[in-house]
């Protein structure tokens, strides 16, 4: 029997301890005339033939480790050194739940209570939760702590066309019963400086994302101060990668940071498990969701951490929660945790920086070919938009068949963008591969 | 012993990955937007494994022992599962690249869908959600959308039950409708009485945990889902106890409507210390077009030589996304792992041990622990922390003793209904041993609150650290720290 140890001789001891004849009896409570249904599933077969499934199965998708990857979009391909899976892998941190129990869960809590420290440092914010599913998730919650610092007095949320459309769409989807209006990105020539004039008594956030979601930077100051005059909550989506370099949010005047972990060291995984960055001023943090870990000390005077503000959450407060939420990323928490360490001050900066480079080297490239174009000339990190001959997706075809994994099709999201490619360029990418990119672009181009 | 934190251990200067050097001409960094200060620690690459690998040793997990966390199901996690979740084809895909270049991904996607389903008992699966109560969140939106879709407007209510997970009010409130608590009755089951006071046509739905946290399967589960039926509503269900019901009936079966369920209990993909979950939601064929965008679907049919062509597709009423990309694809191949393993047979001995062990427990504790609702449980059960003859004595110091055995303890003061909750689950994983253990352990503990209260007050002794003032936590709320040498100068 798979994982299951009994032997017979236990299971009939068992049974007769019970006072019970057969298994069957279990389940008496049970209606007879839907118990025991014959399911239609797969035998079961063992582990090694297992195995070859799987590798096989898993054979028939092109992975990035062997294609240059110019793939980004809310996903990158960053190099994730190897002492964190041999962490994550750690049986006591993989095989806990929850730490409901500090004593004998201080491993979690300590490393928990780490990850909210690196992330307050990275985005200069002053307080951090245990984590959210993802970006967009996080960034729905932070929708939901503007309402409920508004109590629900304010009902219009200002997004930014180019915060990644998934996040947009993610906060539509949870606040559906919640009277909301949300406007801001109807059009992709919405600037910040327009967002600034839309905001008014009733708006309760204004959210844009740093890098946006067309890898573009720039000075945020003058919207988070409007917002901040107007008495709106200012929130940055940012890619916490690229605060190795570049101005947190905090210098902005942000009230929530949130953003995705996933380029801290976890793989791409066809789109999850990531984790949900969520950091704010300390003025909010009872209005904050998930869970948050505080230090203390145990009764033998040794300093140690515990789940703490619990009464914001949903097993204490029940409908009055500021969140549902209950699970969430802790594994993936510790993950970047792990790579904010090995990294560090000066690794992260470098990491950066040749992210930077390299892609301001490809777009340079690409802006000289005779059929592309960059389609913005103002500074951007590490991702970029460039103008085409052809369709993408007819392109991205043909750069397949030079293994090659090319940029995201704009125009799936945004109409005005059809036939425009957006393309991340990260550490892992050489420049004998961008110098190849470009050769087939150009070679594409004539056909 | 105390391990320092990152920021303690860290010295200027030091640094452990060397980077590549730049290969390309470097570009000037633009004016104004780069930081000056970035306070992250400096670590060599074995001060980081030491302090990981130092953290990891201060946790209890189910590899080092047993872990009866009640409605938690933490069961053995497979090796097999973290192997084939981490082959490159699985782990180095990106999830915008071209469907057509992610045909095992996808096709492993679908067969999960497919195969939830029929454990179910439903229409269709939505592998989307992130977590359980994600998954409650997914469930509660698709029910106010089918009531939307058919102008019925009124519908605003969702009933609870006294007994239900803290996250189905908190799930209600969130998606714009109120709570209606329902109480239970003298047997564990929800009050029908009072249950059918509410039913009139303000009701969208009732959220049923099934088996309910008292570990009870609803005796008259038929009558509470044709009452809800009755008055128009729908039946969702919480499946974070669906370890109980593989293939002994499916909620589908039963009427319910939606169901989520919770791979990272049921099908044995770790809990992560908190996380990553998966909860997956399963719909009635009326409910189908309300799931979340995207669902995996063949667009093209297979033949003999060629298999079928995977894509994504969105239903027609689809309540939206709930997530970037595609739910926790991670995840899901644990999730499948687990059950190609376990195919049919498997699948229903889960069920049945699980439930045998839960009994056990329950039946060699009663004389000793008080079971307020005795009769056979699911897979799991809830009996009081508290005895008359030892007033001093409470569920949290029954908790921490049980760590002096090296045993976790089960989730107590939950379900709220049972005064001093010990909610007991020991899964299907462990061996009879183990469980004769702990009941031996819970016996001593027992005579050891009356006998040496003080011991139970003061426990736990034998672990590394000891009570944690919790109080002082949240009143001092320090929740982050800061590079050690940061001198406002």
């Amino acid at each position: 029997m798979a994982y299951v140890p009994h032997t017979e001789s236990d299971r009939r001891a068992m049974l007769a301890e019970i006072g019970l004849e057969r298994m069957d009896d279990l389940y008496d409570a049970i209606p007879k005339e839907v118990r025991f249904p014959d399911l239609d599933l797969p035998d079961p077969i063992s582990e090694m033939e297992i195995t070859r499934e799987m590798l096989t199965l898993s054979e028939a998708n092109l992975e990035v480790q062997h294609v240059p990857c110019f793939l980004g979009a809310g996903a990158y391909n960053h190099f994730i050194p190897s002492i964190i899976d041999h962490i994550l892998l750690r049986n006591e941190f993989y095989t806990a739940y929850t730490p409901y129990q500090p004593e004998i869960s201080q491993g979690t809590l300590q490393a928990i209570f780490e990850y909210q420290s690196l992330m307050c440092n990275l985005t200069g914010m002053e307080v951090s939760n245990a984590s959210h599913y993802d970006g967009a998730t996080a960034l729905a919650e932070a929708v939901i702590l503007a309402l409920n610092q508004h109590r629900g007095k304010r009902h219009k949320v200002l997004l930014s066309p180019t915060i990644h459309p998934h996040y947009r769409q993610v906060v539509r989807t949870y606040t559906q019963g919640m009277g909301l209006t949300i406007v801001g990105d109807e059009s992709l020539d919405t600037s910040s400086a327009m967002l600034a004039e839309m905001i008014d008594g009733e708006t309760t956030l204004v959210a844009v994302q740093y890098p946006d979601f067309l890898g573009r930077i720039e000075d945020l100051s003058s919207l988070g101060e409007a917002a901040n005059k107007a008495g709106a909550l200012f929130c940055v989506v940012v890619n916490p990668l690229a605060l190795g370099l570049l101005r947190p949010p905090s210098e902005f005047g942000a009230d929530i940071v949130v953003g995705d972990g996933q380029p801290l060291g976890i793989p791409l995984s066809y789109g999850g498990p990531y984790v949900g960055i969520f950091t704010t001023r300390q003025q909010y943090v009872r209005k904050m969701s998930g869970r948050l870990v505080g230090e203390t000390v145990d009764s033998r005077g040794q300093r140690g951490y515990v789940l703490t503000l619990t009464p914001r959450e949903q097993h204490i407060r029940r409908d009055k929660a500021t969140s549902n939420i209950c699970t969430n990323q802790g594994l993936m928490a510790l993950a970047t945790a792990v790579y904010l360490s090995i990294v560090g001050k000066q690794g992260l900066r470098e990491v950066a920086e040749l992210c930077y480079h390299k892609a301001h080297y490809a777009a340079e490239k690409i802006d000289a070919l005779d059929h592309y174009s960059l389609w913005h000339r103002g500074p951007f990190f590490h991702e970029f938009v460039v103008s085409c001959p052809k369709p993408v997706a007819e392109i991205n075809n043909q750069l397949l068949d030079y293994d090659i994994l090319g940029g995201y099709d704009l125009g799936q999201e945004y109409p005005a963008l059809a036939d425009h490619m957006l393309i991340a360029v990260t550490e892992i990418i050489s420049k004998e591969d961008i110098n190849d990119l470009v050769t087939v672009l150009e070679e594409v181009s004539h056909d | 012993m105390t391990e320092p934190l990152v920021y303690e251990i860290s010295s200027p200067g030091r640094h452990a990955l060397r980077m590549p050097e730049v290969d390309v001409p470097k570009a000037p960094l633009p004016e104004g937007l780069i930081r000056e200060d970035l306070p992250l620690p400096e670590l060599s690459e074995i001060d980081v494994v030491r302090h990981f690998v130092r953290l990891s040793q201060l946790n209890h997990g189910v590899d080092t022992g047993f872990y009866p966390l009640g409605s938690c199901t933490m069961k053995y996690n497979p090796k097999l599962n973290e192997d084939t979740a981490r082959l490159p084809g699985f782990a180095f895909t990106h999830p915008l690249q071209d469907p057509e270049t992610a045909q095992g991904t996808l096709a492993l996607m679908y067969s999960l869908q497919e195969w939830l389903s029929e454990i179910g008992g439903f229409a269709a699966v939505s592998l989307q959600p992130a977590a359980g109560a994600h998954g409650e969140l997914t469930g509660i939106l698709i029910i106010r959308a089918y009531h939307k879709d058919r102008g019925d407007e009124k519908r605003t209510k969702i009933l609870v039950p006294d007994s239900a997970h803290g996250t189905n009010p908190a799930t209600t409130t969130m998606s714009g409708m109120e709570v209606i608590e329902i109480p239970s009755d003298e047997r564990g089951n929800i009050d029908l009485d009072s249950l059918r006071g509410h039913c009139d046509e303000s009701v969208a739905g009732l959220m049923l945990t099934n088996p309910n946290t008292l570990g009870l399967f609803e005796e008259q589960v038929r009558e509470v889902i044709e009452l809800i039926h009755g008055c128009g509503g729908l039946i969702y269900g919480d499946g974070a106890n669906m370890n109980a019901l593989l293939g002994v009936v499916r909620p589908g079966d039963l009427g319910f409507d939606v169901l989520q369920y919770n791979l990272h209990k049921t099908f044995s993909t770790p809990h992560g210390g908190g996380g990553p979950g998966s909860g997956p939601v399963g719909v009635a064929e009326h409910l189908v077009d309300f799931l979340p965008t995207p669902l995996v679907d063949v667009v093209e049919e297979g033949d003999e030589v060629l298999p079928p062509l995977y894509g994504f597709v969105t239903p027609k009423k689809s309540i939206g996304r709930v997530k970037s990309f595609h739910g926790h694809f991670g995840v899901a191949v644990k999730a499948y792992t687990y059950l190609r393993l376990l195919g049919k047979k498997g699948l229903r001995e889960v069920a049945d041990f699980s439930v045998l062990n839960a009994n056990y427990l329950r039946v060699r504790m009663r004389d000793v622990y008080h079971i307020p609702y005795d009769r056979v449980c699911m897979h799991e059960f809830v009996a009081e922390g508290r005895w008359e003859d030892a007033p001093d004595i409470h569920a949290l110091d029954i908790a921490k003793r049980l760590m002096d055995y090296g045993f976790h303890p089960p989730t107590n003061y939950f379900p709220l209904i049972v005064r001093e909750a010990l909610m007991i689950e020991p899964t299907e994983t462990e061996s009879l041993e183990t469980l004769d253990a702990f009941v031996k352990a819970m016996l001593e503990i027992a005579e050891q609150a009356r006998s040496d209260p003080e011991l139970l007050k003061t426990a736990p002794h034998k672990t590394t650290f000891g009570r944690m003032d919790e109080v002082k936590a949240a009143r001092q709320l320090v929740l982050c720290c800061w590079p050690v040498e940061r001198d406002e100068s």
